[in-house]
């Protein structure tokens, strides 16, 4: 069994309620931080960590932390960014539900690491059921002094608030957020500023993922230097995997950085296997947005070694073999599952999602969704293929934010990985075209 | 209910909407829209009409147009009437390949209606979304703040059955606030 | 100051200077085009991606190259900035790229567009746009509505360029149209009916950059490379009162605030300068305005305009509209006809 430093008392009746995460040892990273340390020195051991964020992007967390405009006279604001809204991905919601006050305590440590005075949990409206359960959670924390004035009887106040969105993926861009939460469209914003120099309000802001804030905690209580043990290289701690698709037991993981992806796979205590006893055809292995790759590149990278569920593993290749590991989001296909009409929701669902603010997403999301649905339905042609690859191209470097890669990078693997399906997929309506044209004559 | 209703709050959401916007700084009242136009959505039938948007943009003192911007970009905001039972079914990837499409399938079979429509009884309006963080146990479709894990087409059955008979509107929310 | 390198050619501009205004110091082809920057327009720019260029060195002190492309119109310059754009093959591509994009929803109606002839889009399409159409599907459409009685949008040419958002923005307390719905169903729109009514909106007009905000008062009147256009003034209580009168003959089809070279206004007009004053005799004529474009409108010889006469004929104007008789034309007469339209009479 690997460590759990996130999930270790998921299992324990009541963990929910403040008493019995508490009696679990809950809230002493708060403890510690605010009575033992300096903001600073949280910081510093955040850095040590080699924590990177688990939203999906991986930047290393203790250095966006720096970044924070300290000498700004204004309010600095921590934002903790739960839209989770990446296919394939749901390990925040399940943390979140079952472990609410782990995610209150890494807020209340991270704002005083970073000397924030109010701070907000920005989460998907669709989650609303989990609002109620954080609110439970703050209101908890408020009543035994974890939250509000003198937290502690320290000189350090805090005020907490659990914010909805309303149904917009590009809200966990983190701009689109702040954009969000201060009641707008959710239009990300032009990079620089960064939210760091000019975020919520114009403010120092720092956004982090739910298990990125909520690692904070165990990082905090065995020390930086601990953590940064668990892992491979620059892949340090345990990150929460997001488990779905054609495998026999979907569910959220909490693994040791550096398994075996096979492992990850087959083992009882991961995902048990492919379902229904068949094979295994390709894994898009962080995240919707990310690269798919046939089973035979999953295993090992370019080198022939076990690839190893890692930052670094992962993307071994670059795009030619590799993926990444972006939000943890791993869908397993079976060898029954068409790679066309699993590209087809991906594409559908980033055109629904683009925010139209920029030419590229705006209209090439919708085309790419287009084109894709006329080869699902038997209408496309031979040089769709290509089309495909090309519109990809030109939305791919050329958007605001990242949306635009992430629209990008699925088709342009899906084809590349597997160019015949969609050869297939073009030619079947050459010959249906074929057929009804000798129907007609006839 | 009643359509020559004056539109404003009650006073308990009146109350709830004071709260919610007192979360925020001195000057950025804007940023309690999105969660008061929740609130107005369960308020006022499902539903955010023009005249429910301007009395939310008079609310927070902010320009009608500033609301009908937010209101058309957030897919979970209806600007027009929904049956009392909005049913959202998951349609990308994980719930694809676990078969969402059987469950819309069944579901317009059953109530007779396409994606988009409400059936004849006023009960239940049929919409397809995109992920909605429940690939783990997919299919699934939300209805109010509910999420329904692990569809079948029995259980889908069972689930429709039961919402006719409870014959309650869905909301999203259940509760946004609790008193501090 | 920072020195910056754009194609080669070096320039020295002050610190905050964005790419794109830099390259504008220096001029010529090697200038980015731009969709959606508005000098004037605080937040513009950023969202058409036409003016991306290519940062090979991000500065003297960091010489290391920028990742992707940026936009040139909100991506400031930093001192030993070298930067390409039309030298660099990838900024070529991308923007033939981004220039597909614009067009693949947009209706191609120019031969029955007002814009025609001045119209942003048309520009970089010839400059930079495929031969053909690589997109087979059905193009977005939405209904052509009346945003009051002076403005006619045509939401299904608009590019998203957010100008006319901004122009309200900033010129009035109460903004009433905005950008609704999102993606590629996002619209320009007022929501609920309602007229934009305000002083200054008009130039909702003059900014947008393609054919989808134009002037009711000025429909189908005339091509506007058929017009001549003016330098002229007012004395106006509420703006600068400085504009371009589109003539024909002595009419005055449509009144503008002035665009500079590459087609911004930086001296916004009102309402009543721009359509309660059609007539020559409400205004000191300046002389013809130089247009900058390379489009057809520039082609006629609106600039060889004997300004003796014009002044003769304003005077003749000046006397009629006094009541007395008119004199006897040597030129032209004008008369409308029964259902508002202009039309002009050369006498031989």
């Amino acid at each position: 069994m690997g460590k759990k430093l996130l999930l270790e008392h998921i299992n324990e009746p009541g963990i929910q309620s403040f008493e019995v995460y508490r009696k679990k040892g809950g809230y002493a990273s708060v403890e510690k931080a605010l009575k033992s340390m300096k903001p600073d020195e949280v910081t510093e051991e955040v850095k040590r960590s080699g924590l990177r964020g688990r939203g999906g992007a991986g930047f290393p967390t203790g250095m966006k932390w720096t970044f924070l405009d300290r000498r700004s006279e204004k309010p600095r604001y921590l934002v903790c960014n739960a839209d989770e809204s990446e296919p394939g991905t749901f390990k925040d919601r399940y943390l979140m539900e079952h472990l609410p006050h782990l995610l209150v305590e890494g807020m209340i440590t991270s704002s005083y690491a970073l000397g924030a005075k109010t701070s907000y949990i920005y989460i998907r409206g669709e989650y609303m059921y989990i609002v109620r359960i954080l609110e439970k959670a703050i209101e908890e924390a408020y009543a035994n002094g974890f939250l509000g004035k003198n937290i502690l009887g320290t000189d350090y106040s805090l005020d907490l608030y659990v914010h909805p969105g309303a149904g917009a993926y590009i809200c966990g861009e983190e701009t689109a957020l702040l954009e969000s939460l201060e009641g707008k469209r959710g239009n990300p914003r032009l990079k620089p500023p960064f939210p760091a120099i000019a975020g919520l309000y114009a403010c120092p802001t720092v956004v982090n993922n739910v298990e990125t804030i909520a690692a904070v905690v165990p990082i905090i209580n065995i020390g930086g230097d601990e953590y940064a043990k668990i892992g491979v290289g620059k892949s340090t701690g345990t990150k929460l995997i997001s488990a779905s698709g054609h495998i026999n037991k979907p569910g959220v993981y909490e693994i040791e950085l550096g398994i075996p992806v096979e492992e990850f796979i087959f083992s009882d205590e991961y995902c048990g296997g492919i379902w229904k006893d068949r094979r295994l055809k390709a894994v898009v292995a962080g995240g919707s947005s990310v690269p798919i790759l046939p089973a035979d590149l999953i295993f090992t990278t370019a080198k022939g070694e076990p690839r190893l569920m890692t930052y670094e593993s992962l993307a071994d290749g670059g795009f030619a073999t590799g993926t990444m590991l972006g939000s943890g989001g791993f869908i397993v296909m079976d060898e029954t599952a068409s790679i066309v009409e699993n590209l087809y929701t991906f594409s559908r669902f980033y055109h629904h999602e683009s925010c139209g603010q920029c030419s590229p997403c705006r209209e090439g999301t919708g085309w790419l969704e287009k084109i894709l649905h006329r080869l699902r339905e038997g209408h496309g042609k031979k040089e769709d293929v290509d089309l495909l690859v090309s519109v990809a191209k030109n939305i791919e470097g050329k958007t605001i934010c990242p949306l635009g890669e992430a629209a990008a990078w699925p088709v342009a693997s899906a084809v590349k990985h597997f160019r015949k399906e969609f050869e297939e997929a073009a030619a079947r309506l050459q010959l249906s075209a074929v057929q009804k044209a000798e129907l007609a004559t006839h | 209910m009643s359509e020559n209703k004056k539109i404003e709050f009650s006073i308990e959401a009146l109350a709830t909407a004071k709260k919610i916007m007192a979360r925020y700084p001195e000057g950025k009242q804007k940023s309690a829209l999105i969660p008061i136009l929740h609130l107005a959505q369960t308020e006022f039938n499902g539903w955010l009409s023009a005249e429910v948007m301007d009395y939310v943009a008079s609310l927070l003192s902010i320009k009608p147009i500033e609301v009908y911007e937010v209101v058309t970009f957030y897919s979970m905001f209806n600007s027009k009437p929904v049956g009392k039972c909005l049913i959202e079914v998951c349609q990308t990837s994980s719930c694809w390949l676990r078969g969402s499409d059987e469950i819309v399938a069944h579901i317009k079979n059953k109530l007779n209606i396409n994606v988009g429509e409400t059936s004849a009884d006023g009960m239940f309006t049929l919409k397809t979304v995109e992920c909605l963080g429940s690939c783990g146990t997919a299919p699934m479709l939300q209805c109010g703040a509910d999420f329904h894990e692990n569809l079948t087409v029995e259980k889908v059955d069972e689930l429709l059955e039961k919402l006719r008979n409870k014959n309650e509107r869905s909301s999203y929310l259940k509760s946004m606030i609790t008193d501090r | 100051m920072a020195k910056v390198t754009i194609d080669g050619i070096t320039v020295e501009v002050p610190d905050g200077t964005t790419i794109l205004n830099a390259a504008r110091q220096i001029g010529g082809e090697i200038v980015p085009p731009a969709m959606c920057y508005y000098t004037s327009l605080k937040d513009s720019g950023g969202k058409c991606r036409v003016c991306l260029v290519k940062v090979t060195q991000g500065s003297a002190k960091d010489p290391r190259p920028m990742p992707k492309l940026v936009a040139s119109c909100r991506t400031t310059v930093a001192d030993g900035m070298v930067i390409e754009n039309i030298s660099s093959p990838e900024v070529l591509e991308a923007r033939k790229g981004v220039v597909e994009f614009l067009l693949i929803n947009h209706p191609l109606d120019c031969p029955i567009c007002d814009q025609a002839g001045e119209c942003d889009l048309q520009d970089l399409s010839y400059e930079h746009g495929l031969a053909d159409t690589r997109y087979e599907f059905e193009r977005r459409t939405f209904e052509k509505i009346d945003i009051g009685d002076k403005i006619k949008l045509h939401m299904t040419r608009c590019i998203l360029c957010y100008r006319c958002v901004l122009v309200a923005n900033q010129l009035t307390e109460q903004r009433v149209h905005g950008v609704l719905d999102r993606g590629d169903r996002a619209e320009i729109s007022t929501y609920i009916e309602k007229a934009v009514d305000n002083d200054f909106s008009g130039n909702m007009i003059d900014v947008c950059p393609v054919g989808a905000l134009t002037d009711r008062t000025f429909r189908f009147k005339s091509r506007v490379w058929f017009t001549k256009p003016m330098d002229a003034h007012r004395n106006c209580t509420k703006c600068c009162g400085k504009v371009v009168l589109w003539t024909k003959g002595n009419d005055v089809l449509r009144v503008t605030a002035r665009k500079d070279r590459y087609g911004e206004v930086s001296e916004f007009i009102c309402n009543e300068c721009r359509y309660e004053h059609k007539n020559l005799a409400d205004w000191v004529v300046e002389g013809p305005r130089h247009i900058n474009r390379h489009s057809v409108i520039s082609q006629n010889h609106y600039e060889k305009i004997d300004l003796l006469k014009l002044k003769k004929e304003v005077e003749r104007q000046l006397v009629f509209q006094k009541g007395k008789q008119l004199p006897p034309a040597n030129q032209s007469t004008t008369y409308s006809t029964e259902n508002g339209n202009s039309q002009t009479q050369t006498h031989a």
